[in-house]
């Protein structure tokens, strides 16, 4: 098999499956915190409870994105030798600044949290919740600014066959970094509150502790709904704004947009084709784009025909993913607004369907997460750095390609297995519940 | 001293922090295989549960400054070293969530299957390790472009295992200090027993693997001649080696995990004073090496790196150091524990 395409489709599985847990674990990080200010202010040990609870799914998440971390640190440099090489004096630094400020606080404090809760006073315990939600978040954002450099690079010249550093801060700080990174965080603080609004929701359908499954649904179905709304509107817009002023190319294979044209259509639904580039059974709202991206109805959108065939991404893919995660977007919001709603009307907790629905809706934000990556990545090509460096010439030269079909068959399998065992395992913490409550202390 | 000497000396930092750290993590993996009964084993896990991952970390940061500082030689070390490296990730990986998954079920299957993930994960990386680092210390077929002219299987030479043997030895015998340290009874006797005999086989085969290299690597000792103050980082390798079987014999715990990872300090500074200016020899030719000018970042580069560094290092120690402190003392397994 050839040595591109399967060094792509490793890091493409290598990634895929890491980014199955980070979402997780910032998302519950920081309910997680939640939990436990609201049971130290409010001094209810229910919240306490559910707060170690929700730990043992972190610190099972926790371990396989650590896992799946670290082949992907190593991974730059061997599959994409050439790569590492060209841009190693820009895309380096923040790799080894989110180990310097992140790894090191998220793992540190994360065993003074799981380990120390009754070494520490509550205070040094309340803040090693919070440095671990820190920690991560932060991890998020140093692996952001490395990858929006890729998307739009910047603070940099070409000299010595190489990009060099000349704008740290520019670099850092290039056009899609910050659009990302609130994109990309907001996108984990929805997953986590999909997780504890479904697994509350699973204690209250089966009677399991359903005390604590309604504080913890009426927590995350509050907290959701404002994340997913932010993640459509500034977030999600934000973002696509960025992409449509940045890098064209990907925004019309993104939007399905073959025709540079004014009052561009926005499609609501269609089925990519090619070649040549149409879209089959589109049903389209005329002018809608041109609007969302421009403010303005008249301005024209590029469209794929302005670009080389070569300089053009996957269009299905592209395509296909993007919608996906938007649908997926609305649903989100449009599930947290009926259970708001309900919740509010003090009717959430005898509507079974929507409980049931609420728990079969958790893994919906990976997916969503994953057709985010997809359409980001896929997007980009056939750059690895855009408009630098096609992917194909980042490649490890000196590597076998039997070599890379026995890591990616090992890689597979591995990450096959720990999957599994990950779901059989989350299921089976869930299935356990809470622990029970401590019996009263003589006084 | 420029940012390029200052450089190569932060990587060797992070590589000796890593190898104190992540060491006596490893070593405790390997003894786990020769734990005597479930508490026993539950007892090496949580020796080092609430640190390990911290500790890992490390290798991540040294990888990743190894890109920022010298992505050249990042970029052909790793991809020269890539079956190894894919063996030594399969090692991380089940390392890594062989602490979560292996309390999940009460079963003796279940957990006699994570004991072997456990165990091996800690071992293949303990070798692996040693491997690289031999294979670095004799060079690696580089041409005139810096471009690996090797294989695999050439890089599983003599010297290479025999530097493999020696890591695993002296993360064995660190481990087994470390252990000493958190254990007491019975078990803390056998581990000082394990500690003197790893010892033992470490001065054997460190002294085997440096007479090797004056024939597989006489350009480790160039620099030695030059500048004879380097002698005294072999001195201090020496003392701080010796001290060991000095303080178990009095059973001066504390003193002798503290010499043990001073040792594993002076030796990565031995390794960095043979190698010095050069990052990776070239065993095709000396002058086609990878230094840590011609290998290295952009003066701009190494600089922000520098103020990363000095920013969040410093930091990482103390928090660090807050969270050894308060996990100190012998190991009592709770309801928490794994």
């Amino acid at each position: 098999m050839e040595i591109v395409l399967l060094s792509r489709l490793q890091f493409a599985m290598t990634v895929g499956f890491h980014f199955i847990f980070p979402p997780i674990t910032i998302g519950l990080g920081w309910l997680i915190l939640m939990m436990e200010t609201l049971g130290w202010l409010k001094k209810d040990e229910s919240y306490v409870r559910l707060a170690m609870f929700f730990a043992r799914l972190f610190a099972l998440t926790f371990a396989v994105g650590v896992a799946s971390g670290i082949v992907m640190e190593f991974q730059f440099g061997m599959n994409w030798a050439e790569y590492s090489k060209f841009v190693g004096d820009i895309f380096g630094a923040p790799l080894a600044a989110e180990g310097v400020f992140a790894f090191f606080l998220e793992s540190t404090f994360l065993g003074l949290y799981l380990f120390g809760r009754k070494k520490v006073s509550k205070g040094v315990h309340w803040f090693s919740a919070l440095i671990v939600a820190t920690g991560s978040t932060l991890s998020a954002f140093w692996i952001l600014v490395a990858n929006s450099w890729q998307q739009t690079p910047a603070g940099f010249v070409i000299r010595n066959n190489r990009a060099e550093l000349t704008d740290f801060w520019a670099a850092v700080f290039n056009p899609s970094t910050l659009p990302r990174f609130f994109h990309t965080v907001d996108a984990a603080l929805i997953t986590g509150a999909f997780l504890v609004a479904g697994v509350g929701a699973y204690l209250i359908v089966k009677n399991k502790e359903p005390e604590l499954g309604k504080k913890a649904v009426r927590l995350a179905v509050i907290f959701g709904l404002a994340v997913s709304l932010l993640e459509l509107f500034p977030f999600g817009h934000e973002s696509a704004r960025q992409v449509a002023e940045t890098q064209p190319a990907k925004f019309a294979a993104l939007q399905g947009l073959y025709e540079t044209k004014a009052q561009a259509p926005i499609a609501l639904f269609a089925i990519p084709t090619y070649p040549p580039p149409k879209l089959k059974a589109a049903i389209e709202i005329p002018g809608v784009l041109s609007w969302l991206t421009f403010g303005n109805v008249h301005t024209p959108v590029t469209g794929i025909d302005a670009f080389a065939e070569d300089e053009v991404p996957p269009l299905f893919l592209t395509f296909v993913s993007y919608h996906n995660m938007v649908i997926l977007g609305l649903f989100f919001i449009g599930i947290m607004s009926l259970a708001a709603l309900q919740l509010w009307r003090k009717k959430l907790w005898e509507n079974r369907f929507l409980l049931k629905l609420l728990v079969f809706s958790i893994p919906l934000p990976i997916l969503a997460c994953e057709l985010g990556w997809i359409a980001a990545e896929v997007g980009r090509q056939p750059w690895i750095v855009y408009r630098l460096m096609r992917t194909a010439e980042g490649l490890s030269f000196t590597v076998p390609a039997g070599d890379v079909l026995f890591s990616f068959f090992l890689f597979g399998l591995i990450y096959l297995c720990l999957g599994g065992l990950y779901v059989f395992l989350l299921l089976l913490e869930i299935r356990r519940g809470p622990e029970p409550a401590k019996a009263k202390e003589a006084e | 001293m420029d940012l390029n000497i200052i450089w190569f000396l932060l990587i060797g930092i992070l590589i000796a922090g890593y190898a104190i750290l992540d060491g006596f993590d490893l070593g405790v993996g390997v003894l786990y295989l020769f734990a005597r009964s479930e508490e026993e084993r539950r007892v090496h896990l949580n020796a080092i549960g609430p640190v390990w991952d911290g500790n890992e970390v490390w290798l991540l940061t040294a990888g990743g400054a190894l890109f920022a500082a010298f992505p050249i030689v990042y970029g052909t070390v790793f991809s020269a070293f890539y079956l190894a490296f894919v063996l030594l990730l399969v090692g991380l990986i089940f390392r890594a969530v062989s602490f979560e998954f292996r309390g999940k079920v009460e079963s003796s299957l279940w957990k006699r299957v994570w004991d072997w993930a456990f165990g091996l994960g800690s071992l293949v990386p303990a070798i692996l390790l040693g491997v690289a680092v031999g294979n670095i210390l004799m060079g690696l077929p580089l041409d005139e472009q810096g471009h690996f002219t090797g294989s695999f299987l050439g890089l599983l030479n003599p010297f290479a295992l025999l530097v493999g043997t020696l890591s695993l030895s002296l993360f064995l015998m660190h481990g087994a200090l470390y252990m000493s340290l958190k254990t007491q009874g019975e078990v803390q006797e056998r581990m000082a027993l394990w500690a003197k005999g790893s010892w033992f086989a470490m001065i054997l085969i460190f002294l085997g693997a440096t007479s090797a290299a004056i024939f597989a690597a006489p350009h480790l000792f160039a620099n030695a001649s030059d500048h004879p103050s380097l002698w005294l980082v072999a001195l201090l390798l020496l003392l701080a080696a010796v001290y060991i079987p000095v303080a178990l014999g009095g059973s001066r715990f504390l003193r002798a995990f503290l010499s043990s990872a001073a040792t594993i300090f002076f030796m990565v500074g031995l390794i960095g004073a043979g190698l010095f200016p050069r990052l990776v020899p070239s065993s095709t030719d000396l002058s086609y090496s990878l230094t840590l000018y011609n290998g290295s970042s952009s003066q701009a580069t190494l600089g922000a790196m520098l103020i990363i560094a000095l920013l969040g290092m410093p930091l990482v120690l103390a928090y660090t150091a807050f969270v050894y402190w308060i996990f100190k003392g012998k190991v009592a397994i709770s309801e928490e524990s794994y």
